[in-house]
């Protein structure tokens, strides 16, 4: 986290140096930036494997965060390689917006290992902060000034809400910590007015960050004014965050109140999917359709948790819950970068690239490129050979092994409503005649971002082993934490 | 008199979290509604003292500076994608913020 914030100060310094032509010097400062921290991580990982303390208790490196680090790394690079040619396009190639990402990628990483509530709310605004200017940063075009707005306006009023809900914790718990807080939680009655008003203000704090319905509304505006790079960047590595934050929140510090929170969490996931797989029927802008598919698969996974929070820790409906978020969290960086790579590639002079007829006879003018997306696709869409098939498949297997066949075919049906939009996005493509002949130019960096999505969702896809593995590794930890202080509830 | 114990200022708290979230719902200019968030803030720290002062620990008051800071970063880059906002509409009501849609 050190060094990144050092390499983002550094890129702001050379950025005043380099002339106008150079700034994609700034990129490959960044690039190096998140390789190093990658490299950090992997050393930490090697010399403390059981995990470590830090920051007076308010960091905890276990394998949980580690496994979430190497995801917002591989995101923010990925992210880097697909803005150098956009920003010169869009005329705003300017240090900051790298100094910006890898801040935000600051924020991420305490996000996902803090275990104090105040490490994770500065964590959480550092990245949400971050993120608004991010948005906002084509400052001469209207609909992203319009897009940062309305995203900076409801997210801060969402992070005052949360902070209220963290604060009535904090006097119920005399405590910041997660580990004193569930103490604390476990010991109280669960229907304690004052412990219900707190949950559920951090939960509408938490449900807006990862944007379910009906606190999704920030979402497609914002997805579709960004910068598409940052669009991409936003619905893998910000979602990410948010689930890690609300992983460490719901699941570490408030698992006693599960009762409370599950009925919650079932109405909003099957809200969240209907709202957001019918919404996204009658799209006509990509990016748009892809930020209200996005809120669909916060639905899929909110499955997973309502899994998760009806069956005993330890249990194997449990650790399939689990299992499923991450690996979807996993798969759905990949893909879904990849796909966003794609719609930021077809931006060329001036054509902007976000409309479905933008994508009309893609496979004529680029047909790597068209096939890959229609990869990505299918892969979004949930068809067995690309990978989404895996994060889909523990998710119904959990909530079978729980006992919620309703949910669980609720949640197959949305899948296959799913499937119409992203084929009106392949039929485009692949179909209909181009408005335009020549061929679309890709830069060296948007080949090699599409090529490592594309390659990570086919090869997660047919030979899921060692994604499994991974998962199961950062688990390994996370079920011995949540049984142990479990246990004196049950009494 | 009364003595002030925490439940008094849980309430004030509450009252001032309730104008605030009232605030952002209802009022049309945008700088209001950065207020109304500030307003939110402010109720937040008042909860963190007084739970602050009644457990008798730091924990909270530490927060509490946490939060001032992060309200403070909040409203300059608030103010900044307004005034970016407000060079290419010349408007700050939300009502006419209506470019992008459904």
């Amino acid at each position: 986290m050190v060094e990144l914030t050092i390499f983002a100060l550094g890129i702001l310094l050379i950025d005043l140096m380099v002339p106008r032509d150079w700034k994609w010097i700034n990129g490959v400062g960044a690039f190096i930036g998140v390789a190093f921290a990658a490299l950090c991580v992997w050393e930490i990982q090697s010399m403390s494997p059981g995990g470590a303390v830090g920051f007076y208790n308010s960091l905890q490196v276990d394998r949980f965060a580690i496994f979430f680090w190497y995801l917002f790394l591989a995101a923010a690079a990925i992210a880097i390689l697909m803005s150098a040619r956009y920003l010169d396009i869009e005329e705003e190639h300017h240090g900051e917006y790298y100094a910006l990402l890898l801040l935000s990628v600051v924020g991420m990483m305490c996000m996902a290992a803090g275990i104090d509530v105040v490490l994770i709310f500065i964590g959480l605004e550092l990245m949400a902060i971050s993120t608004y200017v991010l948005v906002g940063f084509l400052r001469r075009d209207r609909r992203s000034n319009e897009a940062a707005l309305k995203y900076l306006l409801l997210g801060a009023f969402s992070s005052g809400v949360f902070a209220y809900g963290l604060s009535l914790f904090y006097g119920i718990a005399g405590s910041t910590n997660l580990r004193d807080i569930q103490r604390a939680v476990s010991a109280q009655n669960p229907h304690n007015p004052v412990l219900v008003i707190a949950l559920l203000t951090t939960m509408t704090g938490l449900l807006f960050k990862i944007a379910a319905v009906p606190f999704h509304q920030w979402a497609p505006d914002a997805y579709e004014g960004a910068p598409t790079s940052i669009t991409g960047f936003m619905s893998v590595a910000v979602k990410a965050a948010a689930w890690a934050m609300l992983l460490r929140i719901l699941v570490f510090g408030l698992f006693p109140l599960r009762s409370v929170y599950t009925p919650v969490i079932v109405i909003v996931a099957i809200a969240t999917m209907t709202g957001a797989n019918f919404a996204a029927l009658t799209q006509s802008n990509t990016k748009r359709l892809l930020a209200y598919s996005s809120i669909a698969h916060v639905g899929y996974m909110l499955l997973a948790f309502v899994a998760m929070g009806t069956s005993q820790p330890g249990t194997p409906a449990f650790a399939d819950g689990f299992k499923g978020i991450l690996i979807y969290l996993l798969v759905y960086t990949f893909m879904n970068l990849g796909a966003f790579a794609v719609i930021t590639s077809l931006r060329q002079g001036n054509v902007i690239g976000d409309e479905l007829d933008d994508m009309a006879g893609l496979y004529q003018r680029a047909p790597v490129e068209a096939a890959l997306m229609l990869l990505f696709l299918l892969s979004l869409a949930g068809i067995p050979p690309a990978a989404g098939f895996l994060g889909k498949y523990y998710i119904f297997l959990s909530l079978i092994e729980s006992g919620h066949y309703g949910l669980a075919s609720l949640g197959v049906i949305y899948s296959l409503l799913g499937l119409y939009y992203y084929l009106k996005i392949a039929n485009a493509m692949l179909i209909r005649a181009p408005m335009e002949t020549e061929r679309l130019s890709v830069s060296l960096g948007m080949r090699c971002a599409v090529g490592v999505t594309a390659l990570a969702t086919l090869v997660i896809g047919i030979y899921p082993e060692p994604a499994i593995q991974s998962v199961n590794w950062s688990l390994g930890i996370v079920k011995s934490q949540t049984a142990r202080p479990i246990r004196p509830i049950r009494r | 008199m009364v003595p002030i114990t925490t439940i008094h200022y849980l309430v004030v708290a509450a009252a001032l979290f309730v104008l605030g979230v009232i605030g952002v719902l209802t009022r049309r200019n945008v700088v209001v509604i950065l207020m109304s968030i500030e307003l939110i803030l402010n109720a937040v720290n008042l909860n963190l003292v007084a739970f602050s002062r009644m457990w008798g620990n730091l924990h909270g008051q530490v927060f509490s500076i946490f939060i001032t800071v992060d309200a403070a970063a909040e409203a300059a880059a608030g103010l900044g994608i307004l005034i970016a906002f407000f060079r290419n509409k010349e408007t700050v009501n939300v009502d006419e913020i209506d470019l992008l849609k459904w």
